[in-house]
This record gives C-alpha cells, structure tokens and sequence, in this order.
C-alpha cells in the first residue's frame, strides 16, 4: 500500500474536540466547569489537556464556582474559559454580570439542550439564543458567536477569544448537543492558523478608564506591578465604588459603547448569495446545516436563493445582513425554537415577509421542510 | 532574576476612617489584619483582599492592597481562581456570617481542597447591611427582623463546618481577642485553607434586639458547644501547589492535535449515502458507527455521524445516523435512510419513522423478531444464531453494518478491515466485520 501525498488530509472529530484545541491554541490557560450533558466533554478534555501546557483546569463545586474561579484567574493574568449548558447558564447568571461590570475577558460556551429547566440533556435545542444575550441583570451588551460546524467550532473559540481580549468582556460560543457531539470528517488542512495577540497590560495606574466612552483600558493583573481594586459595583476610574451620576453614567455608556461603536469588529455572516434571488434562507449554529443543504437542492433544481449564516448572533450583523437582503423579498429562518432569532430579523427586515421554520421536539429541522417555506 | 526592594510597611490602611456604625465590631477586626500584615512585613501589591458584600464587604477599600469584590457568598470562589492562577499571592477573604450561609458550599469545598486562602467571617450573627435578618448563624431563640418571635433554626457552626472537613487551620474568637492580630497572621501563614470565625456585635440590629453584650457573646459560644480557640492546626497539602506538582510530569507533553488518517483505498461512490444503525445503549453502536466511518475516510469520502442515545448511557436506545458521501456536506438528520440496520427492540422503537419514509430501493437489515417489518423497503433478514460463532451484543452494531457494507459497496471491505485494526479493541472487530461479510 503506498500513501498518495495529493490524498485528502483528514481526521474524524468531534465539536468539542474543535472547541478544546481551538480554547488551548488561542492561549487559554485556566478552565473551571461542573459536569453537565452535553458539556461535559469539553470538561473532561480541559481537565487532561490544560495542564499539559502549563494551565490549571478545575471542576467547581457547581457553576457558580466554575465561573467565580474563572473571573479570580482572568484578574491574574490567565485566559479563561468555562463550559456549561442551559441549567448553568442560569447559574452563572449574576457572575457574567461581574465580567460585564468588571469588563473581564472570560469565554464561556453554552452547549445548548432542550429547556427549560432540566429539558432533554441529550436533545439538540436552539432556545438560549435570547437567554446567553439577556442572561443577566441590566441589559448591557455581550459577544456571542454561533458555530455551525466542527471547523467553525475551532475557528470561532478562537475568535471568541480574541473578542474577548480585545473588549474586556464576556463572549459566548453558543453551540448545541449536535454541533458538538457529531462526529465527521475534516480536512486538517482547512483550520486556520492562529494568532492571537498577547493580553495588553499594564503594571500601575488605574484599572479602567472610559475616554473616550468606547476606549478599552490595558488590563491589570494581580501580582504585577502595583496594587489596584477590582469591584463588581458600580465605580469610578481607581474601582471604588460610587454612587455620583457623572461617573455612574459615563461607567455604563462606556459598557455599551466599547461593544456599540465597534460592531463591524464583530459581526460575522457567512453568506451565500445567488443573483436575481428573491428569497434568502437565514439560519445559525446546527441548522445551518439543513439551510445550506436547502440552498445547494433548490439550486440544482434550478431554483434562485440565496442563503446566510450568522455567525455573530449579538451584536446582531446588521450590516452585512442589510447587503444581502437586497433584492429579496422572503425570508426564511429556521430555528430549533419558537423563532426567537426570528423577532430580531423581523425587527431589521422593513417590508419583507419573514417566515420561520421551527421546531422544539427535539428533532432536527429537515432539508425538505426548509424547502417547502422557501416555495 | 530580578530583586525588588522591599520597604517595610507602615500600614496596610488607607486615610479613610471606616463606614461602620458606631461600636460595631468590624472596625476592630480590619485593624487586627492590618496588624497581622504588618507582623507578616507583606508586599501590599502581593496581597489580594476578597471581600464580599455586605458591611463586612465594605471592608476592602479601606487597604492599600490589591482588592476584588465580587458577589454575595461568592468571595471564596474568586479567591480560588486567584491563588490557583499565582500561589505566590496572599489571599485573604473578608466575608460576613451571611456570605457563609448562601455560599455554604464554597467553604466546604475550598477546605476540602486546602487552597491556600485565608478567610475571616466577620460574624455579627446577624445581616447587617439589609436590616438585621437572621442568618444560618443567629442563635436559637435570636430576636432579629426576620425570626420577631426568636429564630427557630439551629446555628451553623462554621468552625466544626470546615474543620472536619479537612481545613489545615480553624480558629474560632472575636473582634475583642488581644492575640486576633497573631491569630490571623497564623492563619495568613498556613499552607493550607485557614478560617478565622471571628465573632463580633451587630450595634445597629442584634445587639439592640437581643441586649447583647460582649460578656453575652462569649457565654453564648460555651453555652451552645461552640468553643473558641484554636480548634484545627494540621499539615496539609496546599491545594494550587499541590495541582502543580501532580501535573508536573505532563507538563510540554503534546495536546490534542489534528491526525490525518490516511486514505489508502478509492471509492466508487457518487452520492451522500446514509446508513442508520438502531439498536440499544450499551451495545458499541456509536463505536461500530466510526469504525464505519474511518473506512470510508480510508477511502477517500467524508463521513459525520449523528448519535442519539438517552441520558442512561448504558440503557435504553442508541441509534446512530451516518453519512457517507464524495463530497463535503453539511451536518443535516437522515430522514430516509439507504440503508436501515435493526438490531434490537429498543432500536426498533425508534425506527418507525425511518421505515415509514423509505422505498423499494432502500435497504433493512434486521433480526429474525421483525421479519415482518412495515416497510416499502426491501427487507433481509439475518439471523445472529447462523454465524460460525455466538454473536456478543456490543458486536452487534457492527456485525450488522459490516453486513450492510458488504452488500451495497460504497468503499472496499478492505478499508474497513484496516481502520479496524488500527483502532482499540482490534480483535474483536476485526472479528465482527468478518462475521458480518460472512452473513451476506
Ligand atoms: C444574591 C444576593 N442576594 C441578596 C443580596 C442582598 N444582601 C446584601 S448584604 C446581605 C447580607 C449581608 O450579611 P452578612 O454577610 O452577615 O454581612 P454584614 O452586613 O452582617 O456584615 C444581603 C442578603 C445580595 N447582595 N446578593
Ligand atoms: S449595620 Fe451592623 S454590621 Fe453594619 S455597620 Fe452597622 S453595626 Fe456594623
Ligand atoms: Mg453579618
């Protein structure tokens, strides 16, 4: 048997496999999670692979934990990630309102199963697409990134990374049972190559400052350089807590602002567009799969579409989208939910009908139905 | 290495008098760890104050350490991540009775664990900050705003909590102790978790509801079998330097990286085909799937694999939906299957909706118990009981597929011979895949 260099290059992987490479090739050097189907995986591979470059990976006491040990590290100079489903979302609910407020780096990936409550563990669900973006009190904006395939499970871990250095916050990889535990086949060959930028820090002077409101401070760390406060409360400059509206307001414009006025950092959308179309398929994460499916059956049979996968659920990739619902007229949003992507499109469509394609009993959408809204 | 020139500090204490009311006992206690610092000649850029949130969570912005005030009950948890991340750091956590009774969990794990952090729980018996309700350590019989007619509840004793729990260092006082100051510096100097329950007066709410005094305070500890002292002072291991010393040997060992299987075989197939394998938990379904699928990769195609199995992963069904094609494709459910393997009655409930949707063309392969399957499909029996040798159930996911593959001949069997013994238990699946060509 002779192995022929020009043969296809390729490994037989799962999503969380991608998920876990792409967290350690982007420099993460600190997990904590708790065990939770369908995020278990990526816990279990942390805990053997992080130490392997020098890092520290934990399982909590619960999530609460997970994500407190997380924000404790991320202040010490390590890159955090976290990995849970649903349930621990809900969990860590108030402490992503410690990263927000203490705009502190920290990946964390939802594996989503059907909800609510403790739902279907092994069951494919698209519902904490609203969840993870309002996930906690006040409102403010966060990253999430939506893979929609093992490849993307790598590449979008990795970019939830650099998001997150680049704008002190919390980013999401909002992911799912399939996306995750599916296994197929890669081209090795076709990750990207990484390089994410080493964290800017400095070692004294205040840990935050907001001029102008959407500037984004150098880091401080614990143990470098001088001492500096760290709050969860509403603070000033030098993290004391205040209550003076001047600095209140211009604390939390700033929130908005350092994500705001820098979406077209973030959004991502990886179109498909055909010419002369007047419908466009809309979908993200696992469903992409039948959407893109959909496009390439109507295409063949001679129907005109065009399609469109989000990547960055939030901030919602306004723009990109606005370029390619030019000309369209219909559009169709399959989601493993009651269409709560859907609202979002509606919002931004002006005139044009859009139509979901929903289901929440566990089963994937299907090719054929996709097809069916698009006639 | 570089050297850093220490210079003794004075005090760990920024200008600001503190916020508490007049005679609470906090104050006295924040004084006691500045003196405890200074006895220990810290670097205050070396020194992480935790605090949590309540009066006592105030605490932090009256030194000039380094701070992190997080969330209620949760100072222990960023404490951890802390001390994990630099062991080098002094941690020190500054919690109220009332952050020990809603992150109770924490302070039992963070002493099983022995991470090197320091906490003292400022213990008024009572949450001051939101108006004098009871907490898990207000006595029985205890007056406060939320127990009028006197707590019903047994106080948490949170000394005997963490000391049995394996804390290295335990000790239990108040705000009045001379030797506090000692005390917390012991504690700072521990290896291991220490916890300092240092008790002190509520003057806004549990002293006035209660007539409580200071002499009353040190009754009451004896009275409900809750001595002071040092009560736990033992070796252990500390947690963060212990984690780095188990994983020392690992350390630059290669991390999960992409393998390329290599294709040695070519493949006639034209179109994505699907084959569902149906049977129950247990039975290496999913592993037979990949077997599959690495022979295929053997030859050239793609494959992905679905599975669904329920959260009992050893009982139940385990249907596996796999894919086979030319090209690349994206990750969609089979609806129709080419081929359709049942192999058990667990499988064969969840097979309805596959035999309803495939045709003429289609293929099952099934157990002798549903011969008379409901299916356009063309149905072939074959029967476990006909093969050279008894059958084990986790051979059966594969028996079938190899079955399947020798029949429809996406790729040779000779791929599937060479993934299966590339991979664990080689012997028993080359086994299976022989067996099953031998059924057709
Ligand atoms: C999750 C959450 N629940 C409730 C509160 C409100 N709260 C603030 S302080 C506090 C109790 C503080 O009591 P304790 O820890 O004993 O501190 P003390 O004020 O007595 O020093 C509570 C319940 C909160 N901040 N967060
Ligand atoms: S309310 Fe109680 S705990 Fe708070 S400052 Fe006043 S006396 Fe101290
Ligand atoms: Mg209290």
């Amino acid at each position: 048997m002779t192995t022929n260099i020009q043969a296809p290059r390729r490994e037989y992987v799962d999503g969380a496999t991608a998920i876990v490479r792409g967290a350690i090739d982007a420099g993460c050097t600190f997990f904590a999670g708790y065990p939770i189907t369908p995020a278990s995986g990526i816990l279990m591979a942390m805990m053997r692979e992080l130490p392997k470059v020098g890092g520290v990976a934990m399982q909590g006491e619960d999530e609460i934990a997970s994500i407190g040990m997380c924000l404790g590290a991320t202040m010490t100079g390590e890159r955090s990630m976290t990995a849970t489903s649903g349930p621990g979302i809900s969990l860590y609910s108030e402490n992503i309102g410690v990263a927000v407020m203490g705009e502190v780096p920290l990946v964390i990936v939802d594996v989503q199963r059907l909800g609510p409550a403790t739902g279907g563990a092994t069951t494919a669900a698209q519902g904490d697409v609203q969840f993870v973006r309002w996930g906690t009190a006040g409102g403010y904006p966060v990253i999430v990134l939506a893979p929609s395939s093992v490849p993307e499970s790598y590449s979008l871990t990795v970019k939830a990374f650099e998001l997150a250095e680049r704008f002190r916050c919390p980013v999401f990889v909002l992911t799912d049972k399939e996306i995750t535990m599916t296994l197929s086949a890669v081209d090795v060959d076709h990750y990207p190559t990484v390089d994410v930028p080493a964290r800017v820090e400095k070692d004294k002077g205040v840990p935050y400052s907001w001029e102008p409101a959407d500037a984004v401070e150098p880091m401080r760390h614990y143990g470098y350089g001088d001492a500096f406060r760290f709050t969860g409360s509403t603070h000033d400059e030098g993290g004391y807590i205040t209550k003076n509206p001047a600095k209140v307001g211009a604390l939390n414009e700033h929130l908005v602002a350092k994500i705001e006025d820098h979406r077209d950092e973030i959004e991502m959308v990886d179109t498909d567009l055909e010419a002369g179309a007047g419908t466009l398929i809309l979908s993200y994460g696992v469903t992409a799969g039948s959407a893109r499916a959909a496009v390439r059956r109507l295409r063949s049979g001679g129907v005109a579409v065009s399609g469109a996968v989000v990547q960055s659920l939030w901030p919602i990739p306004e723009t990109a989208l606005g370029s390619a619902f030019d000309g369209i007229g219909r559009i169709v949003v399959p989601e493993l939910n009651m269409g709560l992507y859907r609202r979002e499109i509606d919002r931004i469509a002006g005139d044009r009908e859009v139509v979901g394609v929903n289901r929440i009993d566990g089963r994937l959408i299907t090719v054929d139905e996709i097809m069916e809204a698009v006639r | 290495m570089t050297t850093v020139t220490i210079t003794p500090i004075s005090t760990f204490r920024t200008d600001d008098p503190y916020p508490f009311c007049p005679g609470c006992g906090h104050g006295p206690i924040l004084d006691r760890l500045n003196e405890a610092m200074i006895k220990l000649d810290l670097d205050p850029a070396k020194v992480v104050i935790v605090s949590d949130i309540g009066c006592s969570g105030l605490s932090d912005q009256y030194f000039i350490t380094s701070a992190f005030h997080g969330l209620h009950g949760r100072s222990i948890t960023y404490a951890t991540g802390i001390k994990l991340a630099d062991p080098d750091l002094d941690v020190v956590v500054i919690m109220g009775d009332g952050g020990t009774g809603i992150g109770g969990t924490h302070l039992i794990s963070a002493a099983r664990r022995n991470i090197g952090i320091t906490v003292i729980v400022m213990n008024n018996l009572n949450f001051g900050m939101t108006g004098g309700q009871h907490s898990t350590t207000t006595p029985e019989g205890g007056i406060t705003s939320t127990t009028p007619l006197g707590n019903l509840e047994h106080p948490l004793d949170i000394c005997a909590t963490v000391g049995v729990n394996g804390a290295g260092y335990v000790y239990r006082g108040s705000s009045f102790d001379h030797d506090l100051a000692d005390r917390i510096a012991a504690g700072m100097r521990k290896p291991g978790f220490a916890l300092l329950d240092v008790w002190d007066l509520c003057t806004a709410y549990y002293v006035r509801s209660n007539k409580f005094t200071r002499a009353g305070m040190e009754d009451s500890m004896r009275s409900w079998g809750m001595e002071p002292g040092l009560l736990y002072d033992r070796e252990v291991t500390e947690y963060a330097t212990g984690y780095r010393a188990a994983h020392e040997a690992i350390v630059g060992t290669p991390t999960l990286s992409a393998r390329p299987i290599p294709v040695e075989f070519e493949s006639t197939l034209d179109h994505p085909m699907s084959l569902v394998v149906a049977g129950s938990a247990g039975g290496k379904i999913r592993s037979a799937s990949r077997l599959i699928a690495l022979g295929a990769i053997r030859s050239g195609l793609w494959a992905a694999q679905r599975d669904d199995y329920p959260v009992t992963v050893k009982s139940g069904h385990s249907v596996s939906e796999l894919w086979l094609a030319p090209e690349e494709m994206p990750l969609t459910a089979v609806t129709r299957p080419d081929v359709l393997a049942i192999i058990s009655a667990d499988g064969h409930g969840k097979a309805g909706p596959y035999l309803s949707a495939m045709t003429a063309n289609d293929l099952v392969l099934t157990i002798p118990e549903y011969a008379d399957l409901d299916t356009e499909a063309q149905v072939v029996v074959i029967d476990p009981k006909s093969a050279e040798r008894r059958i084990p159930k986790t051979s059966m996911g594969l028996v079938y597929l190899a079955a399947a593959l020798a029949m429809t001949g996406p790729y040779p069997l000779d791929a599937l011979r060479v993934a299966a013994a590339a991979g664990s238990f080689s012997e028993v699946n080359l086994e299976a895949v022989e067996t099953g060509i031998a059924l057709v």
